[in-house]
């Protein structure tokens, strides 16, 4: 049992083999988002990416090469067998919580005193500290969008699920008096991948596609052994992709992790 | 250490009423300039009387501040509102009615109204949930705006910039109208009201 169970559970369902790599996803949170652009954006360790995509090889000399990119967005973490979410348990402020009713890890950037513990205690490396103002061109500052707040230096801030997204499907639920549809909330990257990777909804509900996707013999998390139990799900036909998802002994099975969370 | 203890109990009467005589005095200068040195006026473009407009209108407060289909709120109309109304060449006397139309009308600018109840914009805050879904009145939270005839002064926080409406017009809580709505305010009564309770309800 989850020890934190949620009465939703939004997550994302992400097909690796469909996704080429194009970024189109990281571009249109970061707009989606008032994620600024930096002097240099070259410095990869100050450079703010709420959802990064990586890339891996299965380490095979030329013509055998092979390479597969993993969309890492904010992976909202519950914690199973005891386990927590990592960055939650160690914010000193109260900055960040899990919200029991849709599963998704907040970020108050206002109340974030910038100790960065939760960016150490991260395993996806999906925090991102403010190490300076964005310097927004002249007039680059009208275009932001006003549901999202803007961030200031010295704070951590990362992925939200769009949770602003959510808030306005709300309240479109609550004037015309219908349940939310799966397609009033969805993530800014789901709606912009071409290739159609990315399948976001809530992983509780037997109607949303997630939660049969999920199922897949093929779908695996990352670092499953951290029981960090995460909301993303990524989707991989090729074993030597599965197996870099986790560290792995070079004789180890795939099978025993993914099935029992063994230790 | 001897010698301390000693002129203790030496404080006269005197002694201790001098004391209190400057507690007192400098609490009050305190009370007084606090607010003085923090808040700093800004005028609105013009007066606007909710009186005498909601006579004139059809449907109450929802002609002007109403729900869109997306579950969005107006909030204040748009001067494409007003122009149902009013044209180029005021109506009436009033010298506000000819700065609207001399200003705003006639030039077609958007009016900078300043609002009482702005949030800071960390904060996500829905008239859907309230109006539509839990059906609270508007006076619950604005007081009596919808029925005066003049706009009040409008005053911020010289170091936020936040209306002075969020953390209250007054120092101890007495809390006459305008009522404040700090995140207090907006969660006690979210307490009452056994609604949900976590960052991403309010903060977005
Ligand atoms: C003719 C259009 C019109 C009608 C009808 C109207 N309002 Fe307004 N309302 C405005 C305008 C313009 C403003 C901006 C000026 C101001 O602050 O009063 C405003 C502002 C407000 C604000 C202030 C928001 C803030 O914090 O600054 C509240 C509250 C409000 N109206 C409530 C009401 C209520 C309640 C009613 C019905 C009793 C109502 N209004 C009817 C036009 C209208
Ligand atoms: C339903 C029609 C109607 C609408 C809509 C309307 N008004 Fe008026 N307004 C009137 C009438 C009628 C008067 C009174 C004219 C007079 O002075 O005799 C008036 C008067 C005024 C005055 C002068 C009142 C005073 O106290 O001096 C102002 C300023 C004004 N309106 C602003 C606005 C603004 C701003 C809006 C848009 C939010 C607006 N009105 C929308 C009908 C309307
Ligand atoms: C639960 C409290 C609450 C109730 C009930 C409520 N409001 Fe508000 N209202 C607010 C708050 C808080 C804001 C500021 C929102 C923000 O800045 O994000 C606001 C903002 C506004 C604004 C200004 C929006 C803008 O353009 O910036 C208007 C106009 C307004 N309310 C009118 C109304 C009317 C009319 C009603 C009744 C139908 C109503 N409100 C009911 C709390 C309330
Ligand atoms: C007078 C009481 C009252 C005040 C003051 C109040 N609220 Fe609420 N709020 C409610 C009630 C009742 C609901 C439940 C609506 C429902 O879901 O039926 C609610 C619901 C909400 C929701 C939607 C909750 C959800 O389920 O996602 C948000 C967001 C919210 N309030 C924000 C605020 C903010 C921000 C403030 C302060 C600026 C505030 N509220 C002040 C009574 C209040
Ligand atoms: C019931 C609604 C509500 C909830 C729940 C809520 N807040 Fe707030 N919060 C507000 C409102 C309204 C303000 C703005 C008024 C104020 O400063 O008090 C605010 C202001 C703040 C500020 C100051 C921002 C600034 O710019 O001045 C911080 C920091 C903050 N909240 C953190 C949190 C954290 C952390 C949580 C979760 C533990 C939380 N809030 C939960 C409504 C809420």
């Amino acid at each position: 049992m989850s020890s934190s169970a949620s009465e939703m559970r939004f997550g994302m369902v992400i097909d690796v083999d469909k996704c080429t790599g194009c970024g189109a996803c990281s571009v249109a949170c970061m707009s989606e988002n008032n994620v600024g652009v930096l002097p240099d954006e070259t410095d990869k360790i100050r450079s703010i990416t709420w959802l990064r995509v990586y890339q891996i090889d299965n380490g095979q000399p030329y013509p055998n090469t092979q390479i597969a990119f993993f969309p890492r967005p904010c992976q909202h973490c519950a914690g199973s067998q005891g386990h927590h979410t990592p960055c939650v348990s160690v914010c000193p402020a109260t900055a960040t919580d899990r919200d029991p009713k849709t599963g998704i890890v907040s970020q108050i950037p206002t109340r974030c005193i910038g100790c960065r513990y939760c960016v150490a205690a991260c395993p996806y490396h999906a925090r991102y500290f403010n190490w300076y103002d964005v310097p927004w061109p002249e007039g680059m500052d009208k275009p932001l969008s006003p549901f999202v707040a803007p961030r200031m230096r010295g704070v951590v801030e990362k992925c939200t699920f769009c949770f602003h997204r959510y808030q306005r499907a709300q309240n479109k639920a609550f004037t015309s008096g219908e349940a939310m549809g799966e397609m009033d909330y969805q993530t800014a990257c789901t709606e912009a991948c071409p290739s159609g990777a990315i399948t976001f909804g809530d992983l509780n509900n037997p109607e949303h596609k997630v939660h049969e996707l999920k199922k897949s013999p093929y779908a695996f998390r990352l670092l499953e052994r951290l029981h960090t139990d995460t909301a993303v799900y990524y989707v991989s036909a090729r074993e030597w992709v599965r197996r870099q998802a986790d560290n792995y002994l070079s004789g180890e099975k795939l099978a025993k992790v993914q099935a029992g969370g063994g230790h | 250490m001897a010698t301390h203890g000693k002129k203790q109990d030496n404080r006269s009467p005197a002694d201790w009423w001098l004391f209190v005589l400057g507690f007192v005095l400098f609490a009050a200068v305190g009370f007084w300039a606090t607010p003085a040195i923090l808040y700093a006026e800004k005028p609105q473009p013009f007066q606007f009387s909710h009186k005498l407009h909601m006579e004139q209108v059809g449907e109450g407060c929802q002609s002007c501040h109403a729900f869109r289909e997306d579950g969005s709120y107006t909030g204040i109309p748009s001067l494409e509102k007003c122009k149902e109304c009013h044209g180029e060449e005021p109506m009436g006397e009033t010298p506000e009615e000819k700065v609207f139309s001399k200003d705003y009308v006639a030039k077609n600018k958007p009016i900078p109204w300043q609002v009482y109840s702005k949030q800071p914009p960390c904060v996500f805050f829905s008239h859907a949930a309230h109006v539509a879904n839990a059906g609270l009145e508007c006076a619950s939270c604005h007081g009596d705006h919808g029925d005066t005839e003049k706009l009040r002064t409008y005053e911020y926080n010289r170091l936020t910039g936040y209306s002075r409406d969020i953390w209250g017009w007054s120092l101890i809580p007495l809390d006459g109208p305008p009522k404040r709505m700090k995140m207090d305010d907006c969660a006690k009564c979210h307490r009452d009201n056994g609604v949900r309770d976590a960052c991403f309800v309010c903060h977005k």
